[in-house]
């Protein structure tokens, strides 16, 4: 019984322990990859198979939920689809390939744990061995400078500050609630955030290491150096994963503070606005793609909290429907980013101009991805942010809703732009590369996987919502 | 349901089946290669499109305001959210010109296009449906999304094989457009939360309180008065105009800008009767502005391209000036100055399409004299033109003259005013025919006598119309002179459904005022009477 419920996570420690013994030896990269594919693919099957199932482990401290499950899915397909994008891993040291992808691993299996636990040790324990993982694997770069030293400080200095921030808030509610099981917060936070502004300020405090994961206002000043410092699948992983299992925790913490409008969907609420306002704004400007992915990331996890704080089924679900949405169609940004730069070199507009010529497969997916993410139907993000105006409209947040309007249409532009600069050609400019990219055909499959899913979803997006709703409505 | 539709009767779905016949054409056409082939496939497909809608004149039931060949299939249940696709005699005119003129933008960029043509063929076909699907769409969040997806083939056709600054031009008719209509969404979603529909029709039914149809009508003006494009949301038309390739302009002209007016009809008048009526003296001074500014900067321009396109947003001044009379003749004139600006604007943007594969210019100086080598295509252009300027006997004659007496029956100053704007279209109009047709008064004569030979040196090889070129103006012309002399036919598919909606609005203004009796929005609904009885 436990084996199946518990089947992801072994799955993972086993895809960890094989690539461990493998650090011992010497493989080429492409043996690498190719065992970390298999278990990846291995995880996700584990992953696919254990949807369903549910039970409380741990002294019910770990609870396998239709949510948690669901999380668990898209974080394993998340590592998946990294791995592949990353083929042949151009950006990384060639002696730490097999490190890097152990590591990789162990970052997924600790979002993994994080989307099952349901009490507040556990997820700091969860938080730190995903934030651990990812902290060494920064710095792996090869031959850029030393840029990536400055990104991984950056990460790590951010990462513990928060950290530090959320243990103190726990302290807090602890000291308010006394217990740390989220089931038993649930029922006592609701009366006590209504009531005491120190409650507001704890649960916000508690929050703050998920706002740093998914980028949020006050913690987001170490995105655009750690994406533009870090290998293009590095920023790849960082971008996505760790984001899906901070909107899990960010939903999980505003069910526990109550369903009511109070103080405290008002931090939030100037918090996501603050979010999408300074991405949009700040993306606008940026030449280096990365650091403009970083801002929008900002951007988006302004729009995630729409639904987070509605704290509704609509609204919840039509965040896990858009982190989702967004997992995909930002991964989607990094595989055309990581191909553009053959040596693991970051890339600016002037890199993608003439795309359309060297890999029209490529300028594609990018044109579908940056559609996506500006919200343009029928793509995934179009329903996402259907969904999440229409989760925020019904609990009459009508002036949010309008900021994030404006917002999405200031977006525009930058996503515009990319897509702009890799199909107009540029007009006076002959000596820019003209060679066309050759894709293995992995990655050609890869390229096709994200433009088909991207619609597919945005067109057909019953199958996927209904498990967001129904994955959401275990938790109120 | 049944109050609202009648399902389809044909033996086929008709409306599907012009949704996804360009569709599997693009999808086919990725895997072909060779231009010439790909041109016919596209011609062809979209030729299959226009036939199969041809049931949709004949079998249009004109008796009734129902929507009609409708079709219905579950999509997204939870939402209450279906598959719904009908037309009705607002709608159905349309589609027609969507389905006829599209064959035509392929023929135009027979040689016009000449890098990328698998894309370009693919890009027209998924516009093709993205258009199309506007017209049918029964459901707001459907219309929504073909709406908005329009914007990606737009923007493609601009900014891949556009003119020299089409950069700047395709990025802002882009972000103007979907700036504007985004809030249309938030008003898709308002509706949606008050009425739990995104069923047209319904929504059309419910009685909405006075300062939410404000609103409402706020959000849904703003993006369909960019579109249309109405004073002063309009300068995006002129960049797009003159950069996007000659397809991309006459289906700018042709059915991109019909889809303001397309709008109004179906979401502001029947939605949000009350706060058209209040906002009526704004947009009917709105339209004149549109009227005179757009004929007078036409008056100035020496690109014909751009001469054509301010001509665009006097023409469809007269459209929004025809919706917001609120009568039967205004409502129905303005509809068929549609149809006519479709055709008559898109046949313009081909002849100019012609003519600058000819002398790769689009400046009245050097496109002069061509009377003199290019007699079938002067002839041509003067019917066109005419029909431009609403010569009686012409379609344009028509529309505009049931604007006009909409505007003289209701606001006699409105009228007055607009006649300015038929006096400046004439004027500009005129100027452009007779500098390209004759003019060589300014000495500056780019092709000499010689010019009608095949000669490199001295100029440009000045040959008439090909056989091509020829069949696509001859089938406009059709158009021009049909809807001119018997336009019957035409204003009797629209009859009823225009006598539907201003029921509508009357019956929903009546609501307002009968609920407001006493209320504050009934004296601002007075006082907005009495500022037009005042300044009219």
């Amino acid at each position: 019984m436990l084996n199946t419920v518990f089947l992801p996570e072994l799955a993972l420690m086993l895809t960890v322990l094989v690539l461990f013994f493998m650090t011992l030896g010497k493989f080429k990269t492409g043996t690498v990859q190719a065992v970390s594919l298999l278990f990846a693919a291995i995880s996700l099957v584990a992953a696919v198979a254990s949807f369903g199932s549910h039970g409380d482990l741990f002294y019910n401290a770990y609870r396998v939920d239709a949510l948690s499950q669901l999380f668990k899915i898209a974080i394993i397909l998340g590592l998946f689809l990294v791995f592949m994008l990353g083929h042949g891993l151009t950006g990384i040291r060639r002696e730490l390939h097999t490190e890097y992808n152990m590591f990789l691993t162990i970052s997924a299996m600790g979002l993994v744990f994080l989307s099952s636990s349901v009490e507040l040790l556990t997820i700091l324990l969860s938080l730190e061995i995903s934030s651990y993982a990812l902290y060494v694997v920064i710095p792996f770069r090869q031959g850029q400078g030393r840029i990536h030293v400055e990104a991984g400080i950056k990460y790590v200095l951010f990462g513990a500050a928060s950290t530090g921030l959320t243990l103190y808030g726990m302290s807090y509610v602890f000291g308010l609630a006394h217990t740390t099981y989220l089931s038993e917060l649930a029922q006592k936070m609701p009366a006590l955030v209504a009531t005491q502004p120190l409650a507001v300020f704890a649960m916000i405090f508690v929050m703050t290491a998920f706002f740093y994961k998914l980028a949020l206002f006050p913690m987001h000043f170490w995105t655009p150096d750690v994406y533009q410092g870090a290998s293009n699948e590095t920023a790849g992983f960082v971008a996505t994963l760790p984001k899906v299992g901070a909107v899990l925790l960010l939903i999980r913490f505003a069910a526990v503070a109550g369903f009511d409008i109070t103080q405290f969907t008002w931090v939030l609420a100037a918090i996501a606005v603050l979010s999408m306002t300074l991405g949009n704004l700040s993306a606008l400007v940026q030449n280096d793609l990365k650091r403009l992915l970083a801002y929008s990331s900002i951007a988006h996890a302004g729009y995630v909290m729409l639904g987070v704080i509605t704290a509704d089924l609509v609204g919840m679900s039509a965040s896990v429907f858009y982190v989702i949405g967004y997992l995909l169609m930002n991964l989607g940004c990094f595989y055309v980013i990581y191909n553009i730069a053959p040596d693991g070199e970051n890339v600016t507009f002037d890199d993608l101009k003439g795309l359309s010529k060297r890999s029209p497969l490529l300028a594609l997916t990018l044109l579908v991805s940056a559609f996506s993410m500006a919200g343009i139907p029928p793509t995934i993000g179009f329903i996402g942010k259907f969904m999440l105006f229409t989760g925020a409209l019904h609990k009459g947040f009508y002036a949010l809703v309008i900021i994030a309007v404006i917002n999405a249409a200031v977006a525009a532009f930058y996503y515009l732009k990319m897509a702009r600069a890799a199909y107009c050609a540029p007009e006076s400019d002959p000596s820019l590369p003209f060679e066309a990219i050759t894709l293995p055909l992995g990655s050609r499959f890869l390229a096709t996987f994200f433009i088909v899913i991207i619609i597919a979803i945005g067109a057909m997006p019953q199958s996927l919502l209904n498990a967001a709703k129904s994955a959401i409505s275990t938790l109120l | 349901m049944e109050k609202y539709l009648i399902l389809n009767t044909l033996n086929f779905p008709i409306l599907s089946l012009l949704l996804v016949i360009p569709v599997i054409g693009a999808v086919v056409a990725m895997f072909m290669r060779g231009d010439t082939l790909l041109k016919f496939w596209g011609l062809a497909v979209t030729l299959v499109t226009a036939l199969v809608s041809l049931p949709l004149w004949t079998n249009f039931d004109a008796a009734t305001a129902k929507y009609q060949f409708v079709e219905l299939r579950h999509w997204f249940p939870a939402l209450d959210l279906n598959y719904v696709v009908g037309v009705d005699g607002i709608s159905v005119l349309l589609v027609l010109l969507t389905t006829l003129i599209m064959p035509l933008c392929i023929l135009c960029s027979w040689t016009y296009i000449k890098t990328r043509m698998k894309e370009f063929i693919i890009v027209t076909l998924l516009m093709e449906t993205a258009m199309l699907g506007v017209f049918v769409s029964m459901n707001t969040v459907l219309f929504y999304i073909f709406w908005e997806g329009m914007l990606v083939p737009m923007y493609l056709i601009i900014a891949v094989w556009g003119g020299e600054r089409k950069d700047y031009a395709s990025i802002k008719f882009f972000l103007y457009t979907f700036a504007g209509s985004i809030f249309l969404l938030v008003a898709i979603v308002a509706m949606y939360i008050t009425t739990g529909t995104f069923f047209i029709p319904a929504l059309m039914e419910h009685s909405f309180p006075f300062g939410y149809q404000m609103w409402i009508f706020a959000a849904c003006a703003l993006g369909f008065a960019i579109k249309m494009p109405m004073f002063p949301f309009h300068t995006w038309l002129p960049a797009a105009h003159v950069e996007a390739p000659v397809a991309g302009s006459v289906i700018l002209a042709s059915i991109l800008l019909k889809m303001g007016g397309y709008g109004f009809l179906r979401f502001c008048l029947p939605m949000a009767p009350a706060a058209t009526l209040y906002c009526m003296p704004f947009l009917l001074i709105m339209s004149l502005i549109s009227i005179v500014v757009g004929g007078y900067l036409a008056l100035g321009q020496s690109d014909v391209k751009k001469l054509i396109a301010y001509s665009s947003v006097g023409h469809m001044g007269f459209v929004t000036l025809g919706i917001f009379l609120l009568n039967d003749a205004g409502i129905k004139g303005a509809m068929l100055q549609m149809l006519n600006h479709g055709v008559t604007t898109g046949a313009l943007f081909i002849l100019i399409g012609i003519i600058y594969e000819r002398t790769h210019s689009r400046e009245l100086s050097v496109n002069n004299k061509l009377g003199m080598f290019m007699p079938i295509y002067v002839t041509f252009l003067g019917i066109f033109s005419l029909s431009s300027l609403a010569f009686p006997g012409t379609n344009s004659f028509v529309g505009e003259f049931l604007v006009l007496y909409g505007a003289f029956d209701k606001f006699p100053v409105v009228g007055a005013v607009s006649i300015l704007g038929a006096i400046l279209a004439a004027a500009y109009m005129l100027r452009m025919l007779q500098k390209m047709v004759w003019d060589d008064s300014d000495g500056h004569v780019h092709h000499g006598e010689d010019h009608g030979h095949d000669d490199d040196n001295g100029g440009h090889k000045l040959f008439d119309c090909n056989f091509r070129e020829f069949i696509q103006l001859a089938f406009l012309t059709v158009f021009v002179f049909w809807i001119g002399l018997h336009p019957q036919p035409l204003l009797h598919i629209m009859d009823t459904s225009v006598a539907h909606l201003i029921h509508q609005i009357d019956a929903g203004s009546a609501v307002q005022e009968a609920v407001h009796h006493h209320g504050e929005h009934h004296a601002l609904l007075e006082t907005a009477g009495a500022w037009v009885r005042n300044l009219l």
